[in-house]
């Protein structure tokens, strides 16, 4: 016999390796088809809308097509200090006079004046010129425009034009920060007083840090009796832990609500005990207080869960042979059991962390002003200054924050020790 | 060096999970030193509970439990000092091999290159040498059972508990597992006290063995004795194969009694019938009923074969004999085996000393 491997055939002729393939082949369109569904789900109700939102978030198509004329001219200015040329006032006139023929020249003012206040008066001013045709196109219309306000003889409002131009900007994004680009272009941070975001940025994750701590440190000991309670007892404990999970989010804000207050449940049984006086009740709600304690509440199972998993796998007798092998208690729970638990804290911690740094309806009814979140902002800004590009903007950021939690994670932990179940 | 015959006692000791049950009724049990001792008996029988008891994981209801003349009942179990092999060997799954053996020696403070010496030693005797920095899920069960039986040797306990250590293993592993420990117990003369519900087992490896069932214990003694000369029909029973007659004694003397069976009278050892109509079930080791005796046997039937089983180095035969279809017979297969066939009659015999009058069942 060769040495060569002798090519296998299967009865019928074909060769063992293609048939192989085939059958494969069909084990793997049926599992496509099986996960299609899911698949189609996803990309309608996921990947396409955030790709949405990422395009939403950076565009700023709007004037490029109102002023395609006036950009073109504008390539050619070349010294940035002074006023640009004729060609410039000449094109913008154009653009300008079509925008007012289409009424779309208000659309263009409001945009404008975002960029650089007080160009909805100089534009409004310039419409009402074309209107009654005082303008002369046959003279240079550079002259005609300065003598209409003072403001069109400052560079710094053609300059924020020409900023507009590109079709994309990032401008939403730095807004989100709290920074904005300059009349020169550069990045620069908004006044310290008007610096909101990074406070909300920084409550938003130090919430998410704290809500996560004590889920952790109330969630580990429960997790724990139910991995080690006898059936019966562990059933109603789980029942208590799942309870919050069946009720509806609202109700158990608002349940928090009446407990909180300041004439509420809590506040009262202080009072009778004695441990504050009537006319000093400390306020529990419309601060962080509230924001900890309601969403703490809220969240706790889904700390408890994942650990109860994990600590339900861990045999007891680990912890009897620490013990005698001679450990105290706690070297053996501190050598034995807690390692064991690191990848049900992970999970936990993970689940609750990312849950809670996007937090919406619980701290918008009991946080008040100091409780709110990033994602009140957002949703403020979806539903009332209507400014969706932002909202989207710092969804995404929110989006962003969350993978880099999860990056590092991945790189401190490994995702693959996370146990959910 | 006189060893101490009490090295650990348990002193009329009681316990009861519920208030209600006893599941250790008044244990009394010397355990001597550097003794293998083995607790047998079915599940639910007291055993791993009297276990658990020495280890510190229960307290007892009532009595005491000494070690050394001390008692141990209010010392927590990480201040006893005993080892223990655990059922699921209960290795630290995130530690390796070397972690794992050294856990006993770092809790207390052991230097450094104390530790290494003593851990490579313990690897030694269980030949797990180069494995040090293995984890435990990248051993195979036997390997995993002896690093727990390493472990549970490494820092020097005064005794080893063993709780149904070779339970998960495969028939040929447990068997040489079972001269394994036997050895090591041998050379380092530890005291180990082992549970287990398989009689084979606690047979092979024991100076003594405690029968237990109910709570109690039924029998205490070597192997060969437990065997030879059970006291009760439970023992009887449990340990190994065995034919019963139900009788009433008709006649009793010194070292033999007669014991009226349906329709038909044999003659047997009294052992726990004591006088004339006394109710009494009859022992009788299917390895002690020859066929065809030359000598002569006090107790001679004939009975007709029902089944031949062939079992490679014998073949059982079942009788019916005395009006019993279960009487069973061992017949080792030789080259001048008996032609033995279904149906045909066949002449048995046996010597009263065998046949044991024990309580009736």
């Amino acid at each position: 016999m060769s040495s060569e491997t002798k090519q296998i055939l299967t009865t019928d002729g074909i060769p063992l390796e293609v048939s192989l393939k085939k059958a494969e082949k069909k084990n793997k369109i049926k599992a496509f088809l099986l996960v299609a569904p899911l698949l189609l789900f996803l990309v309608i109700t996921y990947i396409f809308p955030i790709g949405d939102m990422f395009m939403r978030s950076v565009d700023d198509k709007m004037i490029t097509n109102m002023l395609p004329k006036t950009f073109k001219a504008m390539e050619k200015w070349e010294n940035l200090e002074e006023l640009p040329p004729e060609e410039v006032y000449r094109s913008f006139y154009e653009d300008y006079k079509l925008l007012a023929e289409n009424q779309q020249h208000g659309k263009l003012g409001q945009r404008l004046n975002k960029e650089k206040n007080g160009f909805n008066t100089i534009t409004k001013k310039l419409f009402r010129q074309i209107k009654r045709k005082k303008i002369d196109e046959s003279v240079s219309l550079k002259e005609q425009i300065n003598k209409l306000h003072k403001r069109w003889r400052n560079v710094e409002y053609w300059l924020a034009i020409k900023r507009t131009a590109p079709p994309y900007t990032v401008a939403k994004y730095l807004k989100g920060m709290d920074m904005y680009f300059d009349s020169d272009g550069s990045i620069t941070q908004v006044e310290e007083d008007r610096r909101i975001h990074r406070i909300l940025w920084l409550r938003t994750l130090e919430i998410a840090f704290f809500v996560t701590l004590f889920s952790f440190f109330m969630g580990y000991p429960i997790a724990h009796l139910l991995a080690t309670l006898p059936m019966k007892y562990s059933n109603l404990l789980m029942i208590c832990v799942l309870l919050p999970f069946w009720t509806s989010l609202l109700v158990r804000t608002a349940s928090w609500m009446i407990l909180l207050q300041q004439q509420g449940l809590v506040n009262d049984f202080f009072v009778m005990i004695g441990l504050v006086g009537d006319d000093n009740r400390p306020e529990m709600m419309y601060n962080k207080v509230g924001t900890y304690v309601a969403m703490t509440q809220i969240l706790l199972p889904f700390m408890v869960l994942p650990l109860y998993s994990v600590m339900k796998t861990i045999s007891p007798s680990l912890m009897r042979a620490g013990k005698s092998l001679g450990g105290t208690p706690f070297v053996a729970f501190w050598k034995v059991y807690f390692p064991l638990t690191i990848p049900g804290i992970g999970a936990g911690c993970l689940l609750v962390f990312i849950l809670a740094i996007g937090y919406y309806i619980t701290p918008a009814l009991v946080g008040g002003a100091s409780g709110t979140l990033i994602s009140n902002q957002i949703a403020f800004h979806m539903k009332t200054t209507l400014d969706w590009s932002f909202a989207s903007a710092m969804g995404l950021m929110l989006l962003t924050g969350v993978l880099v939690i999860y990056w590092i994670y991945n790189k401190l932990v490994g995702v693959d020790n996370i146990k959910l179940g | 060096m006189s060893k101490n015959p009490e090295f650990v006692k348990f002193d009329k000791v009681d316990k009861s999970y519920d208030g209600k049950v006893l599941v250790v009724k008044d244990l009394q049990l010397d355990i001597a030193e550097g003794e293998f001792i083995t607790m047998l008996g079915p599940s639910g029988s007291g055993k791993t509970t009297c276990l658990m008891m020495l280890a510190g994981f229960e307290t007892p209801t009532h009595g005491e439990i000494l070690l050394d003349g001390n008692i141990i009942s209010n010392i927590p179990p990480h201040k006893r000092g005993i080892g223990m092999v655990f059922q699921n060997y209960a290795l630290f799954p995130h530690m390796t091999v070397y972690e794992n053996l050294a856990f006993p020696l770092r809790v207390r403070k052991v230097e450094k290159d104390e530790i290494d010496k003593k851990v490579d030693k313990a690897l030694s005797m269980v030949s797990l040498n180069g494995f040090e920095t293995r984890m435990p899920a990248q051993l195979s069960g036997g390997q995993q059972q002896r690093v727990a039986v390493a472990r549970a040797l490494v820092f020097d306990p005064a005794v080893v508990l063993m709780d149904e250590p070779l339970g998960a293993l495969d028939k040929n592993l447990r068997e040489s597992m079972q001269y394994e420990i036997k050895h090591i117990h041998e050379s380092i003369g530890v005291t180990v006290v082992y549970v287990t519900h398989d009689q084979s087992e606690a047979l092979t490896m024991s100076n003594r063995i405690a029968v237990f069932n109910d709570g109690k214990v039924q029998q205490l003694s070597d192997p060969a004795e437990l065997y030879e000369k059970p006291v009760n029909s439970f023992v009887a029973e449990f340990i190994g194969e065995n034919n019963t007659f139900n009788g009433e004694v008709v006649d009793i003397a010194k070292d033999k009694c007669k014991v009226k069976l349906a329709n038909s009278e044999i003659l047997a050892n009294p052992i726990s019938v004591k006088s004339k109509g006394d109710k009494t079930t009859v022992s009788l080791r299917p390895e002690r009923a020859l066929i065809n005796p030359t000598d002569k046997m006090d107790n001679m039937f004939t009975g007709k074969i029902e089944e031949v089983i062939y079992h490679g180095d014998h073949t059982r035969v079942r009788l019916n004999l005395l009006g019993s279809s279960e009487f069973i017979l061992k017949v080792p297969n030789s080259t001048s085996n008996l032609e033995l066939k279904v149906s045909q009659d066949i002449n048995i015999g046996w010597n009263s000393i065998d046949a044991r009058a024990l309580d009736p069942k």
